[in-house]
């Protein structure tokens, strides 16, 4: 049995606690004193890794390209994109949609697992909210660039104004406004309160008088009341069972941009449910890829376990197959709908000029992780794993491009066909989105909390209220 | 209004949440009822010994989130039918379930607003001035790994010489007099 890897013997696995049997989800040896000195360390920390700075900066340097972009972009006009007609959609839509996606494993996290009292979703529940903020920031980008006029986007919001023009909510564009303001403004609250304990225990922590300053205001004055933390996980909770509809709805709403238009391989009621399935399969790809990293630079194998990659795998391999019922549904459709056009495009799709994408798109989403899954060797393997991930954001961006540009540029009428090709103007402010994200992920792993320090403190055994007698001495002896 | 000067109450230290609890229950068995605990993470049995159930934070969250459907579904209503009507393909002015989806995203952006500030406000925060913090023991432990118990001089049983008396027969760590 040893020749499986560490997690499969269960007489020496070190997760396993003897006393109970339970699998913990962090390492055994570490105390109420422990886990907040190693976190909140990182924060507070005078010496900052030089890894840090590199990273930083490399970020920095890649972001300058949506700086770049934008400013030539804004001069000159959406002209400098490939988009034309019939490929009205280009990168924007499929970077938007491909962000936004990726985003949404961090709220899944943060809610849907909290609500399910999936417990060991305390320890990357923090970063992977992070991630939702900066991919909703990579991803509001797009569609405000895409509108052409971006100094009027404020045009899409209802607001009284003296031409007396409104917006009309008959439309998803309309729909995705408010969606997508929504999503962002409430993951911000989420990840903000969810802070506000740690940022108190970082004010007590802290030395350095700017540094007490800060996270003082931030703090509010958190004191740890008990009133207060009930109120706090009232508030918690609330906020994570109000996330799990919205994240539902908000990929269900971008997936009515598509899906409302009376497009062949758009119209399609699949769009919902497989649009958020795969938005899940791409963030948490993403979270692996951020969290296996993170875990190794900063010494966090003990908070950030094999068993927390484990399960990530194994939701990935769940929406994954999700995804790969929904192209199979596509496909079939084209077929049983007996519908010249949608046979075409999926005919199109596959081996027209551009069927490389479709290709592409199934080996790195379906065909890569969706045989190598089942097998938990592979599941605890992190170099495996963290090249997994990159395939499959691969994957799930090819997703994107082939459901945008195949369905646009052959449609019904083969007198307007046209063809897509990105400028490099396209691909520069993709990749500079890359770049906003890292240097904004690498910001927020140095000054606020990457793991919640009061989530992670209720996670010890330490925690169990034992009324006097033996077993409150043990206790005391091992938080001392 | 409490005195802003002398004692604010006594505050003992413990190492285990276990211990917390029980002088806390022992506390409001002797009749102490202003009294309050910190702890470094949330401890529900804690909150029982103090008697203290109900939050309104979930009724606040209700009121926002009625709110928000109703201003939402309101506002597109009157925008499209009375403000700026158009006729996009026939489809009738009062479209209501195409103004159900921005109608559900208010409900929930105006009910998680509500949650998170309305706990806020309750809690009575920001406050940045506690008389807690005066405490020289306080900050190196509630936010990370000790348990405290103040009983508050507001409270009519309260008496410096007996109430320290009543503290340390518990295994406190200590007990300390909290100065406003």
């Amino acid at each position: 049995m040893a020749t499986k890897g560490p997690m499969q013997d269960p007489i020496v696995d070190p997760m396993i606690d003897p006393r109970t049997g339970e699998y913990a989800v962090i390492a055994p040896g570490h105390n109420f004193k422990s886990v907040t000195q190693k976190i909140a360390g990182i924060v507070l920390t005078s010496n900052t890794p030089l890894g840090w700075f590199f990273g930083l900066m490399v970020g920095g340097g890649v972001a300058l390209g949506v700086v770049i972009g934008c400013t030539w972009l804004f001069l000159k006009g959406v002209g400098i994109w490939g988009v034309t007609i019939p490929g009205a959609w280009g990168f924007a839509i499929i970077n938007f949609v491909w962000w936004i996606g990726i985003g949404h494993a961090g709220t899944l996290i943060s809610a849907i697992l909290l609500l399910f009292k999936q417990t060991w979703r305390n320890s990357i529940n923090r970063f992977a909210e992070a991630m939702t903020i900066f991919a909703v920031v990579c991803a509001g980008t797009f569609p405000l660039i895409h509108v052409g006029r971006p100094w009027l986007a404020y045009w899409l919001f209802p607001y009284p104004n003296t031409m007396n023009v409104w917006p009309q909510f008959r439309s998803p564009l309309a729909w995705d406004v408010f969606a997508v303001s929504t999503y962002a403004s409430i993951s911000i609250i989420f990840w903000y309160i969810g802070m506000i304990p740690d940022f108190g225990t970082l004010r007590d922590r802290a030395t350095m008088p700017a540094a007490k300053y800060f996270y003082g205001m931030l703090s509010l004055g958190w004191r740890g009341s008990t009133r207060h933390w009930i109120r706090y996980e009232s508030a918690s909770l609330l906020l994570a069972g109000l996330s799990t509809p919205l994240v539902l709805s908000v990929h269900t709403v971008i997936s009515f941009d598509f899906a409302v238009a009376a497009l062949a391989g758009w119209h399609t009621t699949i769009f919902p449910p497989y649009f958020v399935a795969g938005a899940v399969y791409s963030g948490f790809a993403m979270v692996l890829t951020l969290a296996i990293p993170i875990r190794k630079f900063y010494h966090m194998e003990d908070l950030v376990t094999l068993r927390h990659l484990d399960n990530m795998a194994k939701v990935m391999l769940a929406t994954g197959s999700i995804v790969a019922y929904g192209y199979g549904m596509e496909v079939f459709m084209a077929w049983y709908s007996a519908s010249h056009w949608e046979f075409f495009m999926m005919w199109n799709r596959m081996f027209g000029p551009m069927g490389w994408a479709y290709w592409i798109l199934i080996l790195t989403n379906i065909a890569i992780p969706l045989t190598s899954l089942w097998s938990r060797k592979l599941r605890v393997n992190v170099t495996y794993l963290f090249i997994l991930s990159l395939i499959v954001n691969t994957g799930m961006w090819f997703e994107r491009f082939v459901i945008v540009v195949t369905s646009l540029y052959r449609d019904y009428l083969p007198s307007s066909w046209g063809t897509y090709r990105a400028t490099k103007w396209d691909y520069m402010i993709y990749v500079g989105t890359m770049g906003l994200f890292t240097f904004l992920f690498f910001l927020f792993v140095r000054f606020l909390p990457m793991i919640p320090m009061s989530e992670i403190r209720m996670m010890l055994p330490q925690t169990k209220v034992t009324r006097g007698g033996a077993d409150a001495e043990t206790v005391s002896k091992e938080t001392v | 209004m409490p005195p802003r000067e002398g004692v604010y109450g006594l505050l003992a230290e413990f190492n285990t949440p276990g211990e917390l609890v029980q002088a806390t229950e022992a506390a409001h068995h002797a009749g102490y009822r202003r009294m309050e605990c910190y702890t470094p993470y949330p401890v529900e049995e804690a909150a029982e010994a103090l008697h203290f159930h109900k939050t309104r934070v979930p009724m606040v969250c209700l009121i926002g989130g009625l709110m928000g459907v109703t201003t939402a579904f309101l506002m597109e209503t009157w925008i499209n039918v009375w403000a700026y009507p158009l006729n996009i393909a026939g489809r009738p002015l009062f479209s209501w379930p195409a103004f159900i989806i921005p109608a559900y995203e208010w409900t929930i952006l105006f009910a998680g607003f509500s949650a998170a500030l309305g706990m806020i406000a309750l809690n009575g925060l920001p406050q940045l001035y506690h008389p807690v913090f005066n405490a020289p023991n306080f900050r190196n432990g509630a936010t990370t790994d000790k348990f405290f118990l103040c009983l508050e001089a507001v409270d009519p049983k309260f008496s410096l010489g007996e109430t320290r008396t009543f503290l340390e027969q518990f295994p406190a760590v200590s007990v300390v007099e909290v100065d406003h």
